[in-house]
């Protein structure tokens, strides 16, 4: 495979965190904000989003040589819309109460912007063993930060992490606002500030101007 | 010129046939799970909806229209209340309820929400599973006169019911739905028959 581009192992690598699909490239921000209430739901969310992401990437890099140009984000959204309500349905029977809560945003998973940016920027221009890699590490970099902002949020909002209790009750006066949406703004804003503040510190000060 | 649209668009057709033939075996394959999870989440109420209720002695009776109700039967084979569907507009789609009433259809034991999407911390509250205080509001309120929502405190032993604050819309929707469909049952009691089980 002398295809151009970043290698498996690369792309697999930048999904995680140099290019974290929350924290770097600020996408997929409405499932980052709206299921992030508990920890069960964010992982829900990443795994359908796994799903979706892998399947997607595998078709639009098996038939990336037959794309159009000016029909490509047709075939894109086609193709993610059949997965995502594959997912959709997958939930609903065998995950019932899941798919119940998640509600809306799994059909949402359409409008993901992360998933039509790995068709275009790596499936529709790579190899499917590259789509793979990418897709699996973009979603683990999504299901990361998914986890940072649910951890908080139910911890600090319920005292409870996966629905157990690690803050107990008779302290902790669970603060209802971070499981509330106003919480996953604020959540996400000190994590960002905090992401790019860490990321800074490796960089010398002009470069990080530039 | 045909042919140019044909040559253009032949891959994006192709794939919506293989895809909507690919989702159309999912669904077929998936929907009897679906409706049965459906199912058992009403079967897994009627014991709450209606005290004294035994699950598995539950019969399904229906009007020749197909209108459905689910008779409450307590372990020893008494009727001991019904459990009806109800749905109607909510604030942002549709809301499905399951509706608890007595055998005479006279009071209301239960209400629960098996669909909705309301906003979620505001309308919301009308599903929610840890502090059920608007739908315990119904309890106990009579079937023969209409549910009002009021944004005041209620005055005791009326039929009146507290709206959620920050959800009037998505409360007043609830208590429409409540209202209809009882009346819609009490006026069609008995036009209900057994349905044969399978």
């Amino acid at each position: 495979m002398a295809s151009d581009g970043p290698t498996p192992l690369e792309r697999f690598l930048n999904g995680i965190l140099p290019e974290n699909p929350v924290y770097r490239q600020l996408l997929g921000m409405c499932p980052t904000l709206a299921v992030t209430g508990n920890m069960k739901a964010a992982m829900t969310m990443s795994a359908a989003v796994l799903f979706v992401l892998v399947c997607a990437n595998i078709i639009i890099s098996l038939i990336r040589n037959l794309l159009k140009p000016h029909l490509r984000i047709v075939v894109f959204v086609l193709t993610i819309a059949t997965f995502v309500s594959i997912a959709d349905r997958l939930l609903a029977a065998f995950l019932y109460d899941m798919s119940k809560e998640l509600g809306p945003y799994i059909p949402l998973i359409i409008v993901n912007c992360i998933i039509i940016c790995r068709c275009e920027v790596c499936a529709s221009k790579q190899s499917i063993p590259t789509a793979v890699a990418d897709a699996v590490g973009q979603s683990i970099g999504f299901a990361l930060a998914l986890a940072s902002i649910a951890g908080i949020r139910e911890i600090l909002g319920t005292g409870q992490w996966f629905g157990l209790t690690v803050l107990g009750k008779d302290w902790w006066p669970a603060w209802g606002i971070m499981v509330l949406p106003p919480g996953a703004f604020i959540t996400l804003g000190f994590l960002l500030g905090g992401a790019n503040w860490l990321g800074s510190l490796g960089r010398p000060k002009t470069a990080a101007a530039a | 010129m045909a042919t140019v649209y044909i040559k253009q668009a032949w891959l994006v057709l192709i794939l919506a046939i293989v895809f909507a033939a690919a989702l159309a075996c999912i669904q077929a394959g998936l929907s009897p799970r679906i409706e049965a999870n459906k199912r058992n989440e009403t079967y897994d109420q009627i014991p709450v909806l209606v005290p004294g209720a035994d699950q598995a002695a539950t019969e399904e009776w229906a009007t020749d229209d197909g209108k459905i109700a689910y008779k409450a039967v307590s372990a020893d084979g008494e009727a001991v209340g019904w459990v009806i569907k109800g749905a109607g507009q909510g604030f942002a789609d549709k809301i499905e309820l399951l509706i608890g009433l007595d055998a005479e259809a006279t009071r209301i034991t239960g209400l629960f929400v098996l669909e909705q999407k309301e906003t979620p911390a505001l309308g919301s509250k009308i599903a929610d599973k840890s502090d059920p205080w608007f739908r315990d509001q119904f309890e106990g309120k009579s079937a023969a006169e209409d549910i009002a929502v009021t944004k005041a405190s209620p005055v005791e032993g009326t039929n009146q019911v507290a709206a959620i604050s920050g959800a009037t819309i998505s409360s007043e929707a609830v208590s429409d739905i409540v209202n209809d469909a009882v009346k819609e049952f009490r006026d069609r009691i008995n036009d209900l028959t057994p349905m044969s089980q399978e």
